[in-house]
């Protein structure tokens, strides 16, 4: 847009970059090159120093030392508008889009140079013009808060390409993306990055997207460059020792033998979803002891307020749940009485008190229980320390303190704090909502492992995700959602990603 | 000329008249909560600066003889007021809804104050533009005594919708009241603007105010609001923080508070009382209706307190 933007990709260059945040290092003495038309993917464990590396990039960050070049020249990054005007843009893993404001409002309004009256015919007209030359479309009459996740992802890339920058940072990009949309996003950014428009450096945990669309690879632990090269010379073992310190442990699952009795049905259930405009409706599900039933979809088809209707936080307008053959009205004396336990997804707000402390949160389950199962009317301090202290240490909860905020702890360790408390006890039926959403590789491991330890010990677990390779990893039986509706439903040992991802598509 | 019996007519007529005059503090009010709201923050300490707006405006009007004048004196302490809200909340762990009841308090204690001296005098009333001149009947020709600043209340809920679509001051403050981070990514400083939005908020609640000292009832004096300013923020919500919908909530505001006097007009006198009540009642009925236990509230800004 701006005449002193550079029209083609760029070349951005970090030379000696320290990072220092009191006595903790978190960026040691980082040198990397991406050159102009290159797509960089920078791979790292969470705390491996990737945020930090972008951040000083962007000058969000003043690196304690070391410096950066662009196109060669020395550049001071001041604050993100000098990176701004060098064109110079980020897209982050939580959308900066303006939810009420249209598409085409909000790539407007994002400009430098908003003219005080807006002509809205000469800018749609222009816009048009403009999204002639993007590989992908974006609904831009619609407020961002009814697109999809992949369209708001796609609209914050062509925002970037709107600003005229040159130089792409995604963190993460793909994380609230089905694998499709993850291809096709991918795919175009690669496209303009070989016709030598853009650079791009990419966060990313997950190896299929570098060695599918990455040219060059750089790899951070603990603050530290510890590998990188052309993709295709360096192997996944390699990038992974590298990432890891040594190979992974991949866990040895097994799924054990188990009876399956009917536990939680549903029947007919129907809702208006949260803008009130659509409506859920699913007519029959059972799920199982001791299996794990896996719900696909494409995030806002339907699973958040399926949730909501198990949790009782969203009101039925028709249809029953059956819980071991009673009615269920989602209270929490029935769920308590049917052993009935929840994680949902983005505990932090949907599970926890944020400002209460850990030990408090994780006493949730029993703090107004007392012996024999009858209900106490006075706090047990004692026992609430205790269940704290076991938890905390079975389920690597690392705090400072169980008497600190659980909203001062990172996000992986809320989720393994409210999986812990769930899972404290006995449980007959668990209902999880993307159990491992924004954690790194060993929590999710984790995760992963308990639910099938649960599962083996007779749990029934219904398990919703938005990452298929999660539902394909654990599910004994998979259904997908879309539009509100089951789409489809196959046992494990025929199911397949390319026919599950048609039916999350929605043409079956 | 001689009233004409004309009936039940009366009744429509005189609430028609009516809601034209008792909705112009209705639009102001609501549409300077509508602009402060639609920047994330809520002033609920309007009825304090439209009680202020009322002394000042009524005061400066009675000492330079010109009630325009006083619209302007009245629009500037309103200014002020908004300001000084909206430099308050910007300190960090500032509530908003405490603030506004303080400033609704404060402005309300300040204008009794120094509007002491001013409850006697006679100051200029503000025009009126008669659009009944086409008939005979001297109840239609009072009805349709439209003063100047209804008109100018009507042309700012449609300048004000034109300027949330079309212009930069509109989209800055949709983006503010949307999304603080989304508005610092772009470069905006969400506290001048809310500061800005709150102050001209506040400059149409001290318009407001003027009209009920120089216009209806057309003059100063202590009981002089019965909480404009207050249902001005529900009509707000009602009207789903849309300039154009503000205008028609304040005209419907305005005709059920006119329906006892007109019922009076033509000799109803049972349970007169409770149709002065009419206007919160029907806020009371209005925003129940709207309501909905299982859809987000469309078109509330993000930011705002109400919302979070």
């Amino acid at each position: 847009m701006t005449g002193r933007k550079p029209r083609g990709a760029i070349t951005v260059e970090a030379v000696h970059m320290t990072m220092k945040f009191g006595d903790f290092t978190a960026l040691d003495d980082v040198s990397i090159k991406i050159r102009a038309g290159s797509f960089h993917a920078l791979l790292g464990e969470n705390g491996a120093g990737k945020s930090t590396l972008v951040k000083c990039i962007m000058g969000f960050y003043h690196a304690t030392s070391g410096e950066m070049l662009v196109e060669g020249f020395d550049a001071q990054m001041t604050d993100p508008k000098a990176a701004q005007e060098l064109g110079l843009g980020m897209v982050y893993q939580h959308f900066t889009l303006v939810p009420s404001l249209t598409g085409a409002e909000n790539l407007v309004i994002s400009r430098a140079d908003v003219p005080a009256v807006i002509d809205w015919r000469a800018e749609r007209a222009r816009l048009d013009a403009f999204m002639q030359t993007m590989p992908f479309s974006v609904p831009l009459d619609q407020p961002v808060s009814r697109m999809a996740a992949g369209e708001k992802q796609k609209l914050e890339i062509v925002k970037q390409l709107y600003l005229g920058n040159r130089f792409l940072i995604l963190d993460e990009p793909t994380s609230v993306l089905t694998p499709a949309e993850a291809d096709e996003v991918l795919g175009y950014v690669r496209a303009m990055t070989r016709a030598g428009e853009i650079t791009v450096l990419m966060i990313t945990h997950k190896f299929r997207e570098v060695t599918a669309f990455a040219d060059e690879v750089s790899i951070l632990r603990r603050g530290q460059y510890v590998g990188g090269g052309k993709v295709g010379e360096i192997s996944i073992e390699e990038m992974s020792r590298a990432m890891m310190g040594a190979a992974p442990e991949v866990s040895e699952r097994n799924r054990a033998e188990t009876v399956k009795t009917p536990v939680l049905t549903l029947k007919g259930v129907k809702a208006v979803d949260s803008s009130g405009l659509k409506t859920i409706e699913i007519d029959a599900v059972t799920l199982h002891s001791g299996e794990i039933l896996g719900i696909a979809g494409i995030s806002g088809n339907g699973q958040m307020e399926l949730m909501e209707i198990l949790t009782g936080q969203r009101r039925l307008t028709g249809g029953e749940i059956r819980l071991n053959g009673q009615p269920f009205g989602m209270t929490r004396a029935e769920a308590r009485a049917h052993k009935l336990r929840y994680l949902p997804e983005e505990p932090l707000r949907n599970a926890c008190a944020p400002r209460m402390s850990v030990a408090e949160n994780l006493a949730f389950r029993m703090f107004d229980e007392g012996p024999g199962g009858r209900s106490a009317f006075w706090k047990d301090g004692r026992a609430i320390a205790r269940n704290a202290t076991a938890l905390i240490e079975a389920f690597k909860v690392k705090t400072a303190s169980p008497a600190a905020r659980i909203a001062s702890l990172s996000g992986g360790n809320v989720q393994r704090a409210v999986l812990g408390r769930e899972l404290s006890g006995e449980v007959d039926a668990l209902i999880v909502s993307n159990p491992c959403f924004g954690l790194d590789f060993s929590a999710v491991s984790a995760i992963r492992d308990r639910l099938i330890e649960a599962r083996n010990t007779g749990t029934a677990i219904l398990l919703i995700s938005e990452d298929l390779d999660e539902i394909m990893e654990l599910s004994d039986r998979i259904l997908v959602m879309s539009e509100g509706r089951v789409s489809f439903e196959t046992p494990i040992e025929t199911a397949n990603v390319t026919e599950l991802g048609q039916h999350m598509a929605g043409h079956g | 000329m001689d009233p004409v019996d004309i009936g039940l007519w009366g009744v429509p007529l005189a609430i028609l008249g009516g809601a034209i005059r008792v909705s112009t503090p209705f639009i102001f009010v609501s549409l300077g909560e509508c602009l402060t709201e639609r920047s994330g923050r809520i002033n609920l300490g309007l009825e304090g600066t439209l009680v202020f707006g009322a002394m000042s405006g009524y005061a400066m009007a009675y000492e330079t003889g010109s009630p325009f004048i006083g619209v302007l004196a009245a629009a500037v302490a309103g200014m002020l007021f908004g300001l000084f809200h909206g430099w308050i909340c910007k300190f960090e762990g500032v509530n908003d809804i405490a603030v506004g009841i303080a400033m609704m308090l404060f402005g309300m204690g300040l204008a009794f104050f120094l509007g002491k001296p001013y409850i006697q005098p006679v100051a200029p009333d503000l025009p009126a533009i008669g659009f009944g001149w086409w008939s005979d009947i001297p109840q239609v020709r009072a009805a349709l005594q439209v003063n100047v600043l209804f008109i100018a209340g009507g042309i700012l809920a449609l300048v004000m919708a034109w300027m949330f679509r079309s212009t930069r001051v509109g989209l800055v403050v949709r983006v503010v009241g949307d999304s603080t981070d989304a508005a610092r990514a772009i470069g905006l400083n969400p506290d001048v603007v809310r500061l800005l939005a709150t102050g001209a908020g506040g400059a149409l609640a001290g318009v407001g105010g003027a009209y009920l000292s120089l216009y209806y009832p057309g003059s100063w004096s202590e009981g002089i609001s019965s909480g404009q300013g207050l249902m001005a923020v529900a009509l707000v919500i009602f009207a789903r923080w849309n300039p154009i919908n503000c205008f028609w909530a304040a005209l419907l505001f305005g005709g059920a508070g006119a329906l006892g006097p007109a019922l009076q007009s033509v000799g109803v006198s049972e349970g007169y009382y409770l149709f002065f009540a009419a206007p919160y009642v029907l806020t009371l009925g209005l925003l129940i209706l709207t309501s909905s236990p299982d859809r987000a509230m469309q078109g509330a800004p993000l930011a705002l307190s109400l919302t979070k």
